[in-house]
């Protein structure tokens, strides 16, 4: 797919939560087409300390009105300054970049999206696109606390949802594979991206049961299109870089 | 309309600006952004006489206006490069140099050879400087001995040309630039990475999995510049200026400290389309200072 860099307008930023916010960004131009799981280089100005971009999902797009919706975690300098974003500001990406998560082969195909904390972030733009493809989709959604569960109406537009909170102050109480959801169905296909402690748990679960597995790797990086050789993941073809052979990858391939 | 050519001994380049090797791939990762014809030239990733997978993760640190890196050589190795790579860059109308790199003398020695047969690479950059890998890289950068050595060994099979990419983490850069250039380098290219470190103080753990890594970035260009300005008053062959390159005044400020030509490196992580900026910049400054030709403002530093 063709990579474009674009300077896009902050037509609204939304602060989910001290930790949390949604960027909606407008073009006048049509937007570029983007997959599930792929991300952009987002640039960072104005921070005397961040120099290099920062890789971030893509969480949603509405091609009708040419926008893009990204969700940020604070989790340092960069994205402080991403979250302190102003209506009218400009904002450089370079995108779409990465592999997508892949369809499953049956339109009968059970699907279970799980996401943790911002990892449920492209979670969204990929049950959009399943919906509208045809599948059935039912989200796993789990969270430290009620707070940290982000955009669940969202969710809802396109599927199921299920919930674990750590505290219980949500939903079941404990983490995404606590779920009884896991216990009763069998699934035939699980997408999931979350920290990797989750990731981990999901695809031992996934392991066991013999379902089918795909998880995004956030890797740090610094050129986001295979040039820097930065974020590689140790893979049975030995070291790929997240980049551009991910960040979805099934758990077949990786050393886990 | 300025002439923007320069002349790096028997290279001919259309202007000064190349890529920096290990920051621009083959070059085709970025020509969804730009015509990489138009660069100078590009010099492709360090590679090796035998496939490397190099450090582990994390190989990356940001850092205060740079980045460091423990990348260690990650390449499929000399054959796939002449057997997968160069079919589609030879194509490229532009210059395409092979960044070469060896844990041995032989291996150097080898790999030389196989590059000297393909008509398309009008020189290699030999890597005597890569802070990141246990043996060989650095270690024959640092000692004017063993740089001259390689050199030596590497001049009598490869007849097109030798450029020599130069470590900054010596005591006297000049000394090493000259002991390379009396064995029959045909240009230096200056400078590698910083040797650095980071540290996350919560964890209380080294950031790289290998502790250490390369620093580069602006964080370090008043250092390669400094080295660029002794290195040209040192020697008779064209030296190429990187380090910390990040828009056209940067560029011009190593031209006028005597570089032949400059490289970008990192500034390419940022913006993969600064390299024609870079060119548009000279252009400009070229026209706007009343100069014919972008090889006046070599060295021209006025005192």
């Amino acid at each position: 797919m063709k990579k474009f860099m674009l300077d896009l307008n902050v037509k609204q930023n939304v602060s989910l939560s001290n930790q949390y916010a949604l960027i909606i960004l407008s073009s006048p131009n049509k937007l570029p087409e983007m997959l599930p799981g792929q991300f952009a280089e987002v640039r960072v100005d104005g921070s005397s300390t961040v120099f290099l971009r920062r890789a971030i999902s893509i969480h949603f797009v509405d091609y009708q009105i040419n926008e893009l919706c990204l969700l940020i975690q604070v989790v340092g300098e960069g994205t402080k300054s991403l979250a302190e974003l102003k209506s009218g500001d400009n904002l450089n990406l370079i995108l779409p970049l990465g592999n997508s998560y892949s369809l499953p082969s049956s339109k009968n195909a059970k699907l279970l999206l799980i996401g943790g904390g911002c990892g449920v972030a492209p979670l969204l733009y990929l049950g959009s696109y399943l919906k509208n493809k045809g599948f059935e989709v039912n989200f796993l959604l789990g969270a430290r606390s009620k707070t940290d569960l982000l955009q669940l109406c969202e969710y809802e537009r396109f599927g199921n949802v299920f919930t674990t909170t750590e505290d219980g102050s949500y939903g079941e109480v404990g983490y995404v594979t606590d779920h009884s959801v896991l216990k009763g169905s069998n699934f035939d296909f699980i997408y999931t991206c979350g920290p990797t402690p989750m990731m981990k748990a999901v695809a031992s679960y996934a392991a066991i049961t013999k379902t089918n597995c795909e998880v995004s790797l956030e890797n740090t990086m610094a050129c986001g299109i295979g040039a820097c050789l930065c974020c590689v993941t140790e893979t049975t073809e030995g070291h790929l870089c997240v980049c551009t052979e991910g960040p979805v990858f099934n758990i077949t391939k990786l050393k886990w | 309309m300025v002439n923007l050519k320069v002349n790096i001994g028997n290279l001919q380049l259309k202007n000064p600006v190349m890529t920096a090797s290990g920051t621009f791939g083959y070059g085709t990762e970025y020509s969804d952004f730009i015509d990489i014809s138009r660069i100078g030239g590009i010099i492709v990733k360090g590679t090796t006489l035998r496939e490397r997978q190099g450090n582990p993760y994390p190989r990356m640190a940001e850092t205060p206006s740079g980045m460091l890196n423990a990348v260690g050589l990650q390449n499929k190795g000399i054959e796939y490069f002449i057997n997968h790579i160069y079919p589609t860059v030879k194509s490229i109308d532009t210059n395409i140099l092979v960044n070469l790199s060896g844990s041995t003398l032989e291996e150097y020695v080898i790999a030389a050879e196989m590059l000297n047969q393909l008509d398309k690479i009008p020189g290699i950059e030999l890597n005597i400087s890569c802070p990141n890998v246990k043996e060989g890289g650095m270690a024959f950068g640092t000692s004017c001995l063993s740089a001259a050595q390689i050199v030596r060994e590497v001049r009598m099979v490869y007849k097109n040309h030798l450029m020599v990419k130069l470590s900054p983490n010596v005591t006297d850069i000049s000394e090493i630039a000259l002991a390379v250039e009396a064995e029959g380098a045909d240009s230096v290219s200056l400078i590698n990475t910083l040797f650095g470190m980071a540290i996350n103080a919560e964890k209380r753990k080294p950031i790289l999995s290998t502790i250490t890594g390369g620093l580069s970035g602006p964080a370090i260009k008043p250092i390669a510049l400094r080295m660029v300005w002794q290195v040209a008053q040192s020697v008779n062959i064209p030296v190429i200026g990187l380090g910390g390159i990040m828009n056209a005044a940067d560029a011009i400020e190593f031209m006028l400290a005597g570089a032949s030509a400059i490289q970008i490196g990192t500034a390419n992580f940022i913006d993969p389309t600064v390299t024609i900026k870079i060119i548009d910049g000279i252009e400009e400054y070229i026209n706007r200072h009343g100069f014919k030709s972008v090889s006046e403002i070599i060295g021209a530093l006025e005192k």
